[in-house]
């Protein structure tokens, strides 16, 4: 086993062939600046340690689930005393790193699975599709809830749910903001094991000892086959996103949802 | 009526061994969040539960403004 490394918001280290992942920054493992410069750092040294493993694996120590998704409270704090351009420029250079994280994990020659539970949010849910399998306990709840601030998934959502899943999935999710629970992201495909409550990272370590089994390198042709990265949609869509970033109604959104003392704030 | 006090009687027992409160800890017309001390994420959890044992999909747009037990039975008992 190598040595655990720890940052603030992830750790990770590699036993027997296979990387484990785990994000642990509390309360929901929110995606801000720090979780982005660790998942760098991760990525970063992602090549060196594929080279004696087969498998990785991501997975949330933290309670209320797996991801639940981008910082918004950091976004918007971050940004209201900027000009609009600025804030734009700097939100376009937030997704450019964090879509080179994103593709980083999607291309491994590994064969990755996210171990999900609880909530699985905006880009929480993104980070888990660049994976090659999705196992979630019973509790975990799937959302895009960006067009509640008037925006779209940022973190290359749209382009991989619908590599995935077919069109009426994807525009369920999409244009309704709903969340979806695990049992039926499991029957539309999303979920390749539905497994019960607290179990997704044992049958996550179990599905990973079956990939250690099989040759590397026909693991890697199969993947190579079955898994195209959408790049050009993926570019697209951090254009859409920045140019709907840029209107007034979406700085008024993030006030919303950050100001807001409702007990529904991602349910506008 | 029968049928929706037994669901709300069904909702009040997963709330209380989800969030580990007494059973007679919760009312029908209770506030859960305040009497259960949960935030919007926690109030997912309920949902993901109520779904699993009702074997339903209550998108939770349909639980805006829902904070009492009684409604939230109500919303279940229109989608089974």
């Amino acid at each position: 086993m190598t040595d655990i490394v720890k940052t603030e918001t992830l750790s990770w280290s590699r036993m027997d062939g296979v990387i484990e992942l785990e994000l642990h920054r509390a309360p929901a493992n929110e995606i801000g600046s720090q979780t982005l410069a660790d998942l760098e750092a991760f990525v970063a040294v992602l090549p060196d340690l594929q080279n004696e493993a087969s498998a990785l694996l991501i997975q949330s120590s933290i309670a209320a689930g797996f991801c639940a998704g981008a910082d918004l409270r950091e976004l918007y704090n971050t940004g209201k005393s900027m000009e609009s351009n600025d804030r734009v420029d700097g939100v376009r250079d937030f997704l450019n790193r964090i879509h080179a994280v994103l593709n980083a994990i999607d291309e491994s020659p590994l064969t990755t699975i996210a171990a999900v539970h609880g909530t699985t949010f905006g880009g929480g849910f993104e980070l888990a599709l660049v994976c090659d399998l999705i196992i979630a306990d019973k509790m975990t709840r799937f959302c895009f809830p960006e067009l509640r601030l008037g925006l779209i998934p940022g973190f290359g959502g749209i382009p991989r749910l619908k590599r995935d899943l077919g069109n009426a999935v994807v525009r369920d999710l999409l244009l309704t903001g709903r969340s979806m629970n695990a049992t039926k992201a499991a029957q539309v495909g999303l979920v390749s094991q539905l497994v019960g409550e607290g179990k997704s990272l044992v049958a996550a370590r179990s599905t990973a000892r079956q990939i250690l089994k099989f040759d590397k390198g026909t693991s890697i042709a199969a993947k190579r086959f079955v898994k195209p990265i959408p790049h050009a949609e993926l570019r697209e869509e951090i254009e859409i996103f920045c140019d709907l970033f840029s209107r007034p109604a979406v700085e008024a959104g993030l006030r919303r949802f950050v100001e807001s003392e409702d007990p529904y704030p991602y349910l506008p | 009526m029968a049928e929706t006090q037994q669901i709300i009687d069904e909702i009040q027992k997963l709330a209380a061994e989800h969030f580990k409160v007494a059973p007679d800890h919760v009312a029908p017309d209770d506030d859960f969040f305040q009497k259960l001390g949960i935030d919007s994420l926690q109030a997912l959890e309920l949902l993901t539960r109520l779904e699993n044992h009702f074997n339903i999909e209550l998108p939770d747009y349909e639980m805006q403004g829902v904070v009492d037990f009684r409604t939230l039975a109500d919303r279940i008992s229109q989608r089974m």
